[in-house]
């Protein structure tokens, strides 16, 4: 099944064949792949996927890949939990988690889209896969590269704190300390990306990587028995998940794959230290203006996105909206989730919880339809962002009669 | 001229720099080509993505103007750093 078409400029419509690169030579604009849904109707069927791995890969059709699958096997298909205890302490009816924070291998959703540009980067025969990232991809890149037996290059800036490197220095990348500013950083990689060729994942693979990210809207889809909820609510960084959980949605509706209609409202979480999307969405302006960011949501921590402009007119598109969350509403957020799910989320976790409480206490999403909120990370990996912030020890001697006091104590305080 | 070397760059222009004509200056103070790709400048706010052409040595000087003038100074693909 011929089943794409090569890349296609999302500005001027400029076609290009499959190869790795990522900006139009004409307009500067992002390179998108291209689909031939004509083909694929009729051959992607619910049964087509459900016969497939319970992995991201059961969508290996919709997905930028021609041959094998080369790494990442068993990413995806995370639990959809129905959570009704964090729905009735929202005081909703229906609310849904979507769990990427147990990804396989490396816990967040990046590796999803690193899956698909690892396995991207095979097909194109390159030896060297390479990322710059401060945190869940850089830990996914190394991760898939040891797994596929590849060269990586990991690009971080110098003055990144110790903690942080070891989840990705596990897996024996070449690390490389970058120092200078954010910018000078920043401007390098591309310049290394430019000049070595390598599979830079989201520089020249960027076409391919993102695509991932439509398996999360897949499964979303999926998981609630083909139908899609009223509401979804994802963190925003660079702004492609969203865009592209949307871009699922529309593909499936496409095939004849969703049963009634699909009105599902997108909207874009993030943090009040960093939240230039959300603010051109409160300001209904396509203009994005670029932020310092400054908050504890390090993983959403982007303060001029390349997708900015495609997600704000995604909840534009679907009458959605968007909501910012302080550093104490994303605590409260984590803390929220962890003690009526039992689910641990990184910060941006806490973004999204936080962002969903207040679109609801608001008005602006009802409380009796259907809402499903992405966590696309896990809080084991960045545990000090609660660091001074639980204290809920009870000490005592190693007697029975101190805990039978302790005990009392504590039924004291709670009557 | 000697070696010349091209980036691609994206500009983002705050308020208070919109009326000035800092693309002008930056290729004349500093002898780079320049060449706008895509850009979209409103009363209040304007970004362009353009290719420059340069000696090695006049792009830096002129990247660094630009810093200092407030604007700012992105690769084509802004954010290479992720989270």
């Amino acid at each position: 099944m011929e089943k794409l078409n090569g890349l296609r400029c999302r500005e001027c419509g400029r076609r290009y064949p499959g190869a790795p690169v990522h900006v139009c030579e004409f307009c500067f604009g992002p390179l998108e792949v291209d689909y031939r849904y004509d083909a694929l109707k009729g051959v992607v069927t619910r049964e087509s996927i459900a016969a497939g791995p319970p992995s991201m890969w059961r969508y290996k059709d919709l997905l930028p890949v021609d041959g094998d699958v080369a790494v990442g096997h068993h990413v995806g298909f995370t639990p959809l939990i129905r959570a009704q205890n964090l729905a009735d302490e929202l005081g909703c009816r229906e609310v849904w988690i979507k769990n990427d924070s147990v990804c396989h291998p490396s816990w967040s959703f990046k590796d999803r889209v690193v899956a698909v540009a690892v396995t991207k980067a095979r097909e194109f025969g390159f030896d060297t896969v390479a990322c710059a990232s401060t945190g869940n991809l850089a830990n996914s890149v190394a991760a898939h590269a040891a797994e596929g037996r590849l060269k990586s290059f990991i690009f971080i800036p110098a003055d990144l704190e110790q903690g942080k490197i070891l989840a990705t220095l596990v897996y024996n990348p070449t690390l490389v300390a970058v120092h200078g500013t954010y910018d000078e950083v920043n401007r390098l990689c591309s310049e290394i990306a430019d000049k070595y060729r390598w599979a830079f994942v989201n520089v020249n693979l960027r076409p391919y990587y993102s695509e991932g990210s439509k398996t999360y809207g897949f499964e979303i889809v999926e998981q609630l028995g083909w139908r899609t909820p009223a509401h979804i609510i994802v963190p925003c960084a660079g702004g492609s998940l969203i865009t592209k959980i949307w871009k699922a949605i529309k593909e499936l509706k496409a095939l004849g794959l969703i049963d009634g209609p699909t009105a599902t409202k997108m909207y874009a979480a993030q943090a009040q230290g960093c939240g230039p999307i959300v603010t051109m969405i409160k300001n209904d302006t396509d203009v994005l203006v670029p932020v310092r960011p400054s908050t504890i949501a390090k993983s959403l921590a982007i303060g001029n996105p390349a997708d900015g402009y495609y997600a704000y007119k995604t909840t534009k598109e679907t009458g959605g909206y968007g909501e910012h969350a302080t550093d104490e509403e994303i605590i409260d957020g984590m803390l929220l989730l962890a003690r009526t799910e039992g689910i641990f989320t990184e910060t941006a976790g806490g973004v999204t919880v936080a962002a969903t409480r207040k679109l609801i206490e608001t008005g602006v999403i009802p409380r009796h339809e259907s809402i499903v909120i992405c966590i696309t990370g896990n809080g084991l990996k960045t545990p000090d962002a609660l660091y001074g912030r639980l204290d809920a020890h009870v000490k005592i001697k190693p007697s029975l009669s101190a805990f039978d006091q302790a005990l009392a104590d504590l039924k004291s305080q709670t009557a | 001229m000697g070696t010349t070397t091209r980036l691609r760059l994206r500009l983002t222009f705050p308020t208070h720099l919109v009326q000035e004509p800092i693309v002008y200056r930056l290729v004349k103070d500093f002898d780079i080509v320049i060449n706008i790709r895509r850009a979209d400048v409103k009363a209040d706010h304007g970004w362009m993505a353009l290719e420059l052409d340069g000696e090695p040595g006049a792009l830096e000087r002129g990247v660094k103007w630009l810093k200092e003038k407030g604007v700012q100074v992105d690769p084509i693909e802004r954010d290479v750093i992720s989270p």
